[in-house]
């Protein structure tokens, strides 16, 4: 059935769009709507990205705004510090995660502290993008997700989205945050579904997790590419008439526990799902909050099925690292156990 | 065989370490009122430093890093600069943000622990100090590629020692201002040593300022204690910026008369022999020398301009030791521009303590 629509959303029109599409669509939409946008980083330009994800914004708004950069990680982290300093708002991407390590010396020593240590002199309004994740068959070092040293980091957002329009209004609420941003982009899902965005400029809300399922009897926390397996997880737990919740975290840092806490103090029980290894991943964020904020409302222990704490393997290895559907029933269904 | 490529480092000094005119005096330095402009901020500059080191040793400062002997390279780079322009300091310019407008009470919030002194009043397009060494030069790149896209005539001026000139991101940030031909000067305060690390140990480069041929723009030495020197080959190098001629690398050789910081002990890595012999080359007494010969300094004009600074830096120090604390919450207050609820939960929680 043909859903009515609003008409600045008919105007901007709605198209069925992968996740690379839609980073692409915020991208040029934040172009337009501001002239201090800037996006910096390697092969960005003529090539559009070696995702695409800059497809075609060179030939709109020009080299001096979509910028390819040298091969230059430290630089491309720490340009953008005195870029945004000086009232800009640059977008750069590091081409994938694997790379972006010298950049955290800009992110924590930099970027994430101008404003405190200024006090609000200078801020930071930058957007550091990369592609993050396994399960694309990729060369060595580019499949590792370390989200979770991130978002170690005070005074920095990380935000992940798990959709195509996830992407598009949470990259939009990124670039117009006035603070620095982590934007991790899980590739395997760049091209896996379409979904229908509405380009209209609507930016999603940072900062709060998003409920994709409801459900009474557990808890399923996840975030990114996850959210994939997590789903079918609940579908075969609906299967045994089980109702699982899920909650997309969506950005990790700053972490809305409220969402989490509200969903357990329903279902009293908890699996958090994360690709990340498991020590010291996020999720033992997330249960420790749990145990100290939700104890009450728990019935049974928390359980995380995540990455095993192991080098990412190469690609013929990678399947049996990845947290499957099958590892997600299982431990619900422990966790289901507890009367 | 065929060389494809070659090059030449200038070396430029005005006053010789006894303060006759070796070079050519640029047209500001036949003014009397000019050098003694010069003259008055390296005074004061080093008698900051003196009341400074004196605050540390009795418990009302932090840990300080001593710019004794380094005042002519400050004070020539940042006097050249117009205010529009941008300073990114390492951690041991005071004389360079004195002269930029940062005030001496703000510089002892900062080296006393308090992060008010990096809110400064003056100049509130400079950049704070920048202790990762090194680290602040990308930032110079993206401040001059700002410039560069607004069409404005600023520039800016990234100092960072002999030791910051072996890391990467230096190469990286000039490489990226020598490919985009960025409105950047860059500064490498040679003061011959990195902590204990002499310079030879830094780098086999015969020269740091060579560094910038790699990246594809003109590197030159000044003699860093020529206050004159320093402040012309800047003065050159600002000029071409503006013009939209891209950066340049000034190598200014200098010497760190004190230690590291006032908690390091250089005796443990150098001879007093060397520190001895270098104290005969310092800036300050040189551009005494030449205001004596040349313009007539007077004995009585050096005595009142002693006593002015000593005076400024007393009310200073008295201001910064009467300053009232900042709350603790501050410590919250500027992480984000609006404080998130988690954030917001751990700071009521601080201050529920005690
Ligand atoms: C990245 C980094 N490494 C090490 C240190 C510790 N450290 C502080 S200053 C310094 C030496 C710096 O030498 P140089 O660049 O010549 O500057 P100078 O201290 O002589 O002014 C070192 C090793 C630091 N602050 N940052
Ligand atoms: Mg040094």
């Amino acid at each position: 059935m043909a859903k009515a629509r609003t008409k600045s959303e008919a105007s901007a029109g709605t198209a069925d769009l992968t996740m690379v599409e839609a980073v692409g669509q915020a991208l040029a939409r934040a172009l337009e709507e501001d002239e201090t946008v800037i996006l910096l980083g390697e092969d960005i330009g003529v090539d559009g990205g070696v995702f695409r994800a800059t497809d075609g914004l060179i030939t709109r708004f020009g080299a001096d705004r979509v910028r390819d950069t040298p091969l230059s990680e430290a630089m491309i982290g720490g340009l953008p510090v005195g870029l945004a300093a000086m009232g800009f708002r640059p977008v750069a991407e590091i081409q994938f995660m694997g790379f972006i390590y010298p950049v955290i010396d800009q992110i924590v020593n930099h970027a994430a502290r101008l404003r405190t240590r200024t006090r609000g002199r200078m801020t930071c309004p930058m957007v550091l993008r990369a592609p993050y994740g396994g399960g694309i068959h990729a060369p060595e070092h580019h499949s590792e997700s370390m989200e979770a040293m991130f978002a170690h980091i005070p005074g920095l957002r990380v935000v992940i989205p798990s959709s195509p329009a996830r992407a598009y209004g949470l990259l939009l609420a990124a670039i117009r945050d006035p603070d620095p941003v982590i934007f991790l982009e899980p590739k395997r899902i760049y091209r896996a579904a379409r979904e229908a965005v509405v380009d209209n400029g609507g930016a999603l809300p940072l900062d709060r997790c998003f409920t994709v399922l409801k459900g009474a009897d557990v808890t399923l926390v996840t975030w990114g590419a996850m959210l994939k397996e997590t789903l079918e997880a609940a579908e075969i737990l609906a299967g045994d008439s089980v109702e699982a919740e899920i909650v997309d975290v969506a950005t990790l840092k700053p972490l809305d526990m409220d969402t989490i806490l509200a969903s357990v103090s329903k279902t009293g029980r908890c699996v958090i799902v994360h690709e990340a290894p498991l020590t010291g991943g996020f999720g033992a964020e997330i249960a420790a909050r749990l145990a100290g904020e939700g104890l009450m409302h728990l019935v049974a222990p928390v359980e995380r099925v995540a990455g095993w704490d192991t080098v990412m393997p190469l690609l013929r290895l990678e399947g049996r690292y990845m947290p499957s559907a099958e590892r997600i029933v299982a431990a619900a269904r422990r966790v289901l156990e507890y009367a | 065989m065929s060389i494809v490529a070659s090059f030449e480092i200038a070396h430029t000094r005005v006053l010789g370490p006894d303060g006759k005119v070796e070079g050519e005096l640029p047209p500001f330095a036949r003014d009397r009122d000019a050098l003694v402009a010069l003259y008055r901020w390296m005074v004061l500059t080093r008698a900051f430093d003196a009341k400074a080191v004196a605050l540390q040793r009795t418990g009302r400062l932090g840990t300080y890093a001593s710019g004794i002997g380094q005042e002519a390279v400050c004070v020539g780079a940042a006097h050249a600069m117009t205010p529009d322009d941008v300073l990114l300091p390492s951690f041991r310019e005071h004389g360079a943000q004195l002269v930029r407008g940062v005030t001496m009470q703000e510089l002892l919030l900062y080296w006393g622990g308090d992060e008010r002194g990096s809110d400064f009043a003056g100049p509130r397009q400079d950049f704070p100090v920048c202790i990762p060494v090194g680290t602040h030069a990308p930032h110079a790149a993206g401040a001059a590629l700002a410039f560069k896209l607004r069409d404005e005539p600023s520039v800016a001026v990234c100092i960072f020692g002999d030791g910051a000139t072996s890391r990467g991101d230096v190469y990286e940030a000039m490489n990226v201002a020598g490919a985009w031909t960025l409105p950047v000067v860059f500064i490498a305060n040679n003061n011959q040593w990195a902590i204990s690390v002499p310079r030879p140990a830094q780098t086999a480069a015969e020269t740091l300022a060579q560094k910038a041929v790699a990246a594809g723009f003109e590197g030159l030495q000044v003699d860093g204690n020529d206050v004159i020197a320093v402040r012309q080959a800047t003065t050159e190098a600002l000029d071409k910026a503006r013009s939209g001629n891209g950066p340049t690398l000034i190598e200014a050789l200098t010497y760190r008369l004190g230690d590291h910081t006032t908690v390091d002990d250089a005796s443990r890595y150098r001879d007093d022999e060397e520190v001895g012999r270098h104290w005969k080359e310092e800036p300050i007494a040189r551009l005494r020398s030449y205001l004596t010969a040349a313009h007539g300094w007077q004995k009585a004009e050096e005595e009142a301009l002693i006593a002015a600074c000593a005076a400024e830096v007393e009310d200073a120090a008295e201001s910064y030791l009467a300053a009232s604390p900042e709350p603790p919450e501050a410590m919250f207050d500027y992480l984000y521009e609006e404080l998130p609820a988690d954030a917001a939960r751990q700071r009521a929680a601080m201050l529920a303590q005690e």
